[in-house]
């Protein structure tokens, strides 16, 4: 019988043992701080011989995305990752293959946007990709960020969604940190023991029969290939689900798209997405101590974006805060924009939005502290006075 | 040594890449390099990837594909970093037995914007990494796609929407970036350049270009009858001037450094640029309202001495012990 085993690794060992795990036959990418430790240590896997793979080193990230779109197509399992600037740049073709619903899964090192450059971490860059239809889904830990990564290709690939999927983990908070990761006891490597079979594709470029992909789509169709892009990206919901819960009572672990903690009775609640959830909850922890009825929900799949586990999740929450880790210039967070939609016509909770660690700006205990703090406020006030807040901002 | 048609009649009457029913302009040889692609590899599968161009919008409009093969388009710049992808694809899943072990080419084409402007990072990476593949440029001097614009290609002096041809500046100032210098300096194993209405010769190429186990690459020029401003019988004669002119000669270079000139022979008496350039409506303003004789002397004096470089890398590559 094969074991489990507990490991210290880093966030990104983690998301190339996972991913080499799952037998890739293509990997195109391209070196990108934090997420280079990820295609390091893919490579040496290649190189060593443990992983029998086509490892592309391409001359960019817009290279890699169509690599990968060009593997996916004939029906190769492909993986790649990034980050900001990479993803920017690959930016078109991640569109592209959603539309083509082409399955390829993708780790973004979340790290913030240019200018000013930045490596640290900051959701700016999966934002960009928000509307991109590709599934995303963001990781608290590296546990999560290893699971996340093996589900992923099942979710992918999987006949009723055939759509690119985005796993996120925070740029240094995760990538860089060791935690113990727990790796899967896996008897048969081919299929993971039944839970990734070998990829079967719905449709691939076949000499046998001939297909086309990638036609113009003039007014006539376009709207109609949209809608129904639309369609399967809401639908893959249910397969995301199905999935967790296969993969929670094979090895016990479950990650729901949204998990509340402490909101049975929670007044005030803030929304997580991403690796400040882990200093949310002991954020909870203090406050319930010192008996204030807090709670989080932690939204973890962000695309589709499930409104009705969220609007559950929140209960009877009189005031709820959603953490944006980017802000949509002119506008708000978009995750509180989501949120905001996602009340609409509901006479629900007060909702307001903080824009915390853009950066890499630390997101600690007392960062949540002055958001619960804020809430309650408005809460005694009955109304949101200052919809949108940054918290931690010098001199403010 | 491989078996290459002498004439017309020996290539297969099969098409075996674009079919009738596409929407190119009448008289476009776009349509007919793409067909003759297809006739040049009888006897092999091959997956077509297109970038976005003329070819491509016109032969697949939703729902509809005038295509025997399995194609695929991505985007404009990356035609050559998607074939890398299908190759890499393709050879893995043979590797592990998921699909049946055979010979199948990957072509890749592009327009001369696809290729010598934004596509030529992918392109050069992917000749980098030695991917089994043939890239095709199909050059028409513009992006004709969007509506005459110019492009790395354009021809010096040439009207296009973006170099008109103004009282101040009379079209595009700049010369025709050298590609297929560029391409063979990577030292790939075969790459050529090739005229549509040299068809023989074209196929030879493909075909020459199919052999080699690794990328190759062959630049081919299409005169547009919409962008050049020339009727639509006229293209392969305009095609054939190209060449005869030396304004676009036709050869080969082997491993980045062994030139061999085909066409045109240099003991025949050289056609002077002029005829070529009066045959399309792009360089009237050379010629109306009244005789630029200063920019001709430019353009002839460019071709020659772009002959003459040619000249010399085809002699030195015969002399030389190294080749």
């Amino acid at each position: 019988m094969a074991k489990a085993k507990v490991l210290g690794m880093m966030g990104d060992f983690a998301v190339a043992e996972a991913a080499k795990l799952c037998n890739p036959d293509v990997i195109a990418a391209y070196p990108i701080t934090p997420q280079t430790i990820i295609v390091e240590r893919l490579a040496e896997f290649v190189a060593d011989g443990e992983l029998d793979c086509d490892y592309i080193c391409v001359e960019s990230e817009h290279s890699a995305m169509s690599a990968c779109y060009g593997a996916s197509a004939v029906g190769a399992r492909v993986y790649t990752a990034t980050a900001s600037q990479g993803l920017a740049l690959m930016i078109e073709i991640v569109y592209i293959t959603a539309s083509a619903r082409f399955p390829v899964v993708m780790t973004i090192a979340n790290r913030a946007l240019s200018g000013p450059i930045n490596i640290h971490c900051d959701h700016s860059d999966a934002m960009l990709a928000r509307d991109s239809g590709w599934i995303q889904v963001f990781a608290e830990d590296c546990q999560e960020a290893y699971d996340s990564t093996i589900q992923a290709f099942r979710i992918a690939e999987d006949k009723r969604v055939s759509l690119p999927v985005m796993n996120c983990l925070d740029g240094f908070v995760l990538s860089h940190s060791i935690e113990p990761v727990t790796t899967l006891p896996i008897e048969d490597e081919e299929t993971l023991d039944g839970f990734l079979p070998v990829r079967d594709p719905l449709y691939k470029l076949d000499v046998d029969a001939p297909i086309a992909q990638g036609l113009l789509a003039l007014p006539e169709f376009y709207m109609e290939i949209k809608r129904g892009q639309q369609e399967a990206h809401l639908k893959s919901i249910d397969v995301i689900k199905e999935v967790i819960q296969d993969f929670g009572d094979r090895w016990g672990r479950y990650w729901p798209v949204v998990e509340p903690y402490q909101m049975d009775d929670a007044e005030v609640a803030v929304v997580t997405i991403g690796s400040s959830t882990g200093t949310g909850r002991a954020a909870v922890d203090e406050l319930r101590a010192e008996g204030k009825k807090v709670g989080l929900v932690k939204l973890r799949c962000f695309r589709p974006f499930p409104v009705k586990d969220i609007q559950a999740g929140l209960k009877n929450a009189g005031a709820v805060g959603v953490c944006d880790r980017s802000v949509s210039f002119g506008s708000t967070g978009p995750v509180y924009a989501d949120m905001a939609g996602a009340m609409v016509g509901r006479s629900g909770p007060i909702v307001k939005n903080f824009i915390i660690g853009l950066g890499g700006k630390d997101i600690t205990i007392d960062t949540f502290r002055t958001m619960y703090d804020n809430l309650y406020a408005d809460l005694a006030k009955g109304e949101v006075e200052e919809p949108v807040e940054w918290i931690g901002v010098r001199g403010e | 040594m491989a078996d290459y048609p002498t004439k017309l009649a020996d290539l297969p009457k099969e098409e075996r890449s674009v079919s009738s029913g596409h929407r190119l302009c009448t008289g476009c040889a776009a349509g007919t390099i793409a067909r003759l692609v297809g006739k040049a590899v009888p006897d092999k599968p091959f997956m077509w990837v297109n970038a976005t161009c003329c070819l491509e919008v016109a032969t697949t409009i939703y729902p509809f594909a005038a295509w025997h093969v399995p194609w695929i388009h991505n985007a404009f710049e990356n035609a050559a970093a998607t074939a890398s992808g299908v190759r890499s694809g393709l050879d893995m899943l043979m590797k592990k037995g998921r699909i049946p072990q055979r010979d199948i080419e990957v072509i890749a084409i592009g327009g001369d914007g696809g290729t010598y402007d934004i596509g030529i990072q992918a392109i050069s990476g992917a000749i980098e990494r030695g991917h089994d593949f043939v890239y095709i440029c199909y050059d028409n001097e513009a992006y004709m796609n969007t509506g005459i614009q110019r492009s790395g290609a354009t021809m010096h002096a040439a009207w296009t929407t973006t170099s008109p041809a103004g009282e101040a500046v009379p079209g595009k100032q700049e010369f025709k970036k050298p590609l297929l210098r560029i391409v063979a300096a990577h030292g790939l194993e075969y790459c050529a350049t090739a005229s549509c209405s040299y068809p023989l010769d074209f196929v030879r190429k493909v075909k020459r270009a199919v052999d080699v186990k690794g990328p190759a690459f062959v630049h081919v020029i299409q005169p547009c009858l919409r962008g050049w401003r020339f009727d639509t019988s006229e293209s392969f004669q305009v095609a054939r001037l190209a060449v005869e002119s030396r304004f676009f000669p036709l050869y080969e270079v082997y491993n980045g450094y062994k030139y061999v000139l085909n066409y045109p022979n240099p003991m025949m008496s050289k056609v002077p640029i002029e005829d070529y350039l009066k045959q399309q409506g792009r360089l009237r303003h050379l010629f109306k309202p009244e005789r630029k004789q200063e920019i001709l002397d430019i353009i002839q004096a460019h071709v020659d001495k772009e002959w003459e470089k040619l000249l010399e890398l085809a002699e030195f590559s015969e002399k030389s012990a190294l080749y």
